[in-house]
């Protein structure tokens, strides 16, 4: 957690003794409410680096492609997870914070399914882990709901008029995974392969699925 | 927007995060909880000007959490106010290459 030293090196130093630059405001707050919670007992450094390390490691959209790809490839566990995603994803160990309560949603050519979080930024850390820059601004979360089609053409998804949007609003409690569609010329193809067409964006519903050899 | 983004663009969203995460799960406040006061916080923000999901959004984080423990007690605004000052001290005092820490009381 030490990371005190590091953006320090750049910098000019016009003193005859150079200290150490002063981080910014939000960062010298971080270090107050740490210094403060460690001492009460509340926080262990030690727990704090699992936590990062888990999300920056070990959970990520992965996760969701391998759930995606397997719904692609098997009829029964597509049924059951459209049912009750909660016992499969537990099963597979894509269970814990911030995933207690997922619902999946797949698109169609007839439907498009886009999530968001309009209040903050929920979204499915055990499937996606930590949601992109874009998901957490303003501007996505504010206009993916007044203008989807706009936004996603921003994302370079163009849909044929014929397909409907819906724009799922996530909350602390629900988060939804979206299922894209299958790409073409995919038959045949092993789950592990599958799961390398989808992306993370296909999952928020701002992508599609890649499509194969490309 | 096909860039692998990192998992965090900063060590201090990465640290506030985790605090946030292990607070809740010791059970000093519920998720539902915390969404409300940060979603509550980053509507405050976003009054001034668009926030665009980096350092801005850790910035309202970071009040928010603030917020939550001084609601049960447990950070006085003025207590953290004088330990950053002491890291601020810290930092100004320490040479540069040398570890930065706070005297304890």
């Amino acid at each position: 957690m030490d990371s005190n030293c590091l953006s320090v090196l750049a910098l000019p130093m016009p003193h005859d003794h150079p200290h150490t630059v002063l981080p910014a405001d939000p960062v010298l707050r971080v270090k107050a409410l740490e210094t403060l919670l460690v001492k009460k007992g509340l926080v262990d450094p030690a727990a704090l680096q699992a936590i990062i390390d888990t999300y920056e490691h070990k959970i990520g959209p992965q996760n969701g492609a391998r759930v995606v790809a397997k719904m692609w490839s098997d009829p029964a566990f597509r049924a059951a997870m459209v049912d009750d995603p909660m016992p499969l994803l537990s099963e597979l160990g894509y269970y814990g914070r911030q995933g207690e309560h997922m619902v999946v949603v797949e698109n169609t050519p007839d439907v498009h399914n886009i999530v968001v979080c309009t209040l903050c930024s929920c979204y499915p850390w055990p499937l996606l882990g930590i949601p992109p820059g874009w998901y957490k601004s303003d501007a996505y979360r504010s206009r993916v709901v007044r203008e989807p089609r706009k936004v996603l053409a921003e994302f370079g998804v163009t849909l044929p008029e014929s397909t409907s949007v819906r724009v799922w609003d996530s909350t602390a409690e629900v988060r939804y995974l979206v299922v894209p569609e299958r790409p073409e010329g995919t038959d045949g193809f092993s789950e592990n392969a599958l799961a390398a067409l989808v992306t993370r964006d296909s999952m928020v519903g701002v992508g599609l699925a890649k499509e194969p050899n490309t | 927007m096909s860039k692998p983004d990192p998992t965090f663009e900063a060590p201090w969203h990465a640290e506030v995060f985790a605090m946030t995460v292990h607070l809740q799960e010791s059970g000093l406040f519920s998720w539902a909880d915390w969404t409300q006061c940060f979603g509550a916080t980053l509507a405050v923000h976003g009054l001034d000007k668009e926030l665009d999901g980096g350092d801005d959004y850790f910035i309202a984080w970071v009040e928010a959490l603030e917020k939550m423990l001084a609601n049960i007690g447990l950070a006085d605004a003025s207590i953290l106010g004088s330990l950053k000052d002491a890291w601020a001290d810290a930092y100004l005092k320490t040479p540069h290459g040398q570890p930065v820490k706070i005297e304890d009381d």
